[in-house]
């Protein structure tokens, strides 16, 4: 089957049964920030299927290396990690040129941000800023620490598992996604109020990244293989075409 | 219960997950102090030659009580000034501005929840099937609190006549909603300056879109 990008397309329906719902009251946040009424459907338009188009120009030498890019006098702390995957799309196709930028706690689960007041103290080579573009296979990776685990204001004792936020720009701005990586293993999970907003037990599987012994660097680094599925396109069909012009 | 292949894709969609408070630190590392990664996306997205109206965008994010998102992405996307966007996709005979990529990404302000984006007035794009939209602009909002981004639009106030035939905005079923995308004009030192609030919820909760 051809590539449908010289045709005119349009995304794939989202398929809400995999997406949280707005409303989860067990975090606690949601309450107050969900929209009440349904979500208005529209088809697709040209101002769905299209979107910001990124370069590599536009990316530093270090953008993809959290373990260097904030260094001052020495390399984060912390247990050396590579993240890699692929950034696919419905139809299992890559997605090439995606923008994939990710951000995250230090080692010891500290944010450096004005409003992350947690005692856990700051890594002075750490800022918690990384991105990357997919390359012609869809393929992206970066390295970073591991970061760690911390409390926050939910329940009197809530803990987020550790955890590695993901943003996707894709090819429109329909495709537009944020995630969170999660780690094989880490027993938070199972009881975290925001990785279950995701009712779908296998959806929210997919948001684990298992150990990739496959992807460690020798005397360096462990690896973890996290791959990313953005909405498919597919062709428009018969005579109700995204764009006008003759019929 | 749906069968496991009602969507027959051989994928599914990677889940979403709420951005949290912390956004600015991948997002707008800027804002936070941080520096070492290059600057991707600001809220000026007109610079010296880009073609067309300037205008300005501002706005808030209201919670359900009416407390203003001091945390929340706000992202835009829209054509250029001739009604053309600068992505291969769109093949509508008009003129691109290479001084213009028609995106633009910030937070609202810590302090008082505003955001403002420096943009030219979008002219008017094909619609599906030949039809017309009046013109206007994407947004995406993630923040603390919201599961998946909400995608809106925005629309201007004086259009009235294309806003009348906006095929997305008249598929609105309740006439009475659709004034929530519509912003309000302001004349600000002599520079229009487009007033776009969004209320996640209430009364006057802003129509979102399942695109």
């Amino acid at each position: 089957m051809q590539p449908l990008s010289d045709k005119p397309y349009e995304f794939n329906q989202r398929d809400r049964l995999v997406q949280p719902p707005a409303l989860t009251p067990d975090y606690k946040t949601s309450v107050m920030r969900s929209p009440s009424r349904a979500l208005i459907s529209i088809e697709n338009t040209l101002s769905e299927i299209t979107g910001p188009v990124f370069t590599a120009a536009e990316l530093g030498p270090l953008d993809n290396d959290l373990t260097r890019n904030y260094a001052r006098d020495g390399l984060a702390i912390g247990e050396r990690i590579v993240v890699h995957g692929y950034v696919l799309d419905e139809n299992a196709r890559p997605v090439p040129n995606a923008l994939v930028e990710v951000w995250q706690a230090n080692a010891g689960g500290r944010y450096r941000h004005r409003n992350d007041g947690y005692l856990a103290p700051l890594d002075p080579n750490f800022g918690g800023c990384g991105r990357t573009l997919s390359d012609d296979n869809g393929h992206y990776f970066f390295r970073t620490v591991r970061p760690g685990a911390y409390p926050w204001r939910n329940l009197v004792n809530d803990w987020r598992p550790a955890h590695i936020h993901f943003s996707l720009s894709g090819q429109g701005f329909a495709q537009r996604l944020i995630t969170q990586m999660y780690f094989e293993g880490d027993p938070l999970i199972a009881t975290c109020p925001i990785a279950r907003t995701i009712r779908d037990e296998e959806a929210l599987r997919r948001l684990i990244a298992a150990q990739d012994r496959s992807a460690f660097v020798q005397f360096d680094s462990r690896a973890y293989r996290f791959d990313i599925v953005l909405r498919g396109k597919r062709a428009t069909l018969f005579e109700d075409r995204v764009q006008g012009g003759k019929k | 219960m749906l069968p496991p292949d009602y969507f027959a894709h051989a994928l599914k969609e990677t889940a979403s997950q709420t951005s949290g408070p912390f956004v600015h630190i991948g997002l707008a590392p800027h804002l936070v102090g941080i520096g070492g990664v290059k600057p991707i996306g600001s809220n000026k997205l007109a610079g010296p030659g880009t073609k067309g109206e300037r205008i300005t965008i501002e706005g808030r994010i209201f919670d359900a009580s009416g407390t203003p998102l001091r945390d929340a992405l706000v992202e835009i996307w829209q054509a250029n000034a001739a009604g053309r966007y600068n992505h291969p996709a769109d093949r509508q005979k008009k003129p691109l501005d290479k001084s213009f990529r028609g995106w633009g990404r910030t937070c609202t302000d810590f302090e008082t929840g505003l955001f403002t984006f420096e943009t030219v007035k979008p002219g008017a794009v094909e619609g599906r099937n030949g039809g017309v939209m009046a013109p206007h602009v994407s947004l995406w909002i993630a923040a603390r609190g919201i599961n998946i981004g909400l995608q809106t639009r925005m629309y201007f106030p004086d259009e009235e006549k294309a806003n009348a035939a906006d095929p997305v905005l008249n598929g609105i079923e309740w006439v009475s909603r659709r004034k929530t995308l519509v912003a309000v004009l302001e004349q600000r030192k002599g520079k229009p300056v487009y007033r776009f609030d969004m209320r996640l919820q209430g009364a006057d909760e802003t129509v979102f879109f399942d695109a």
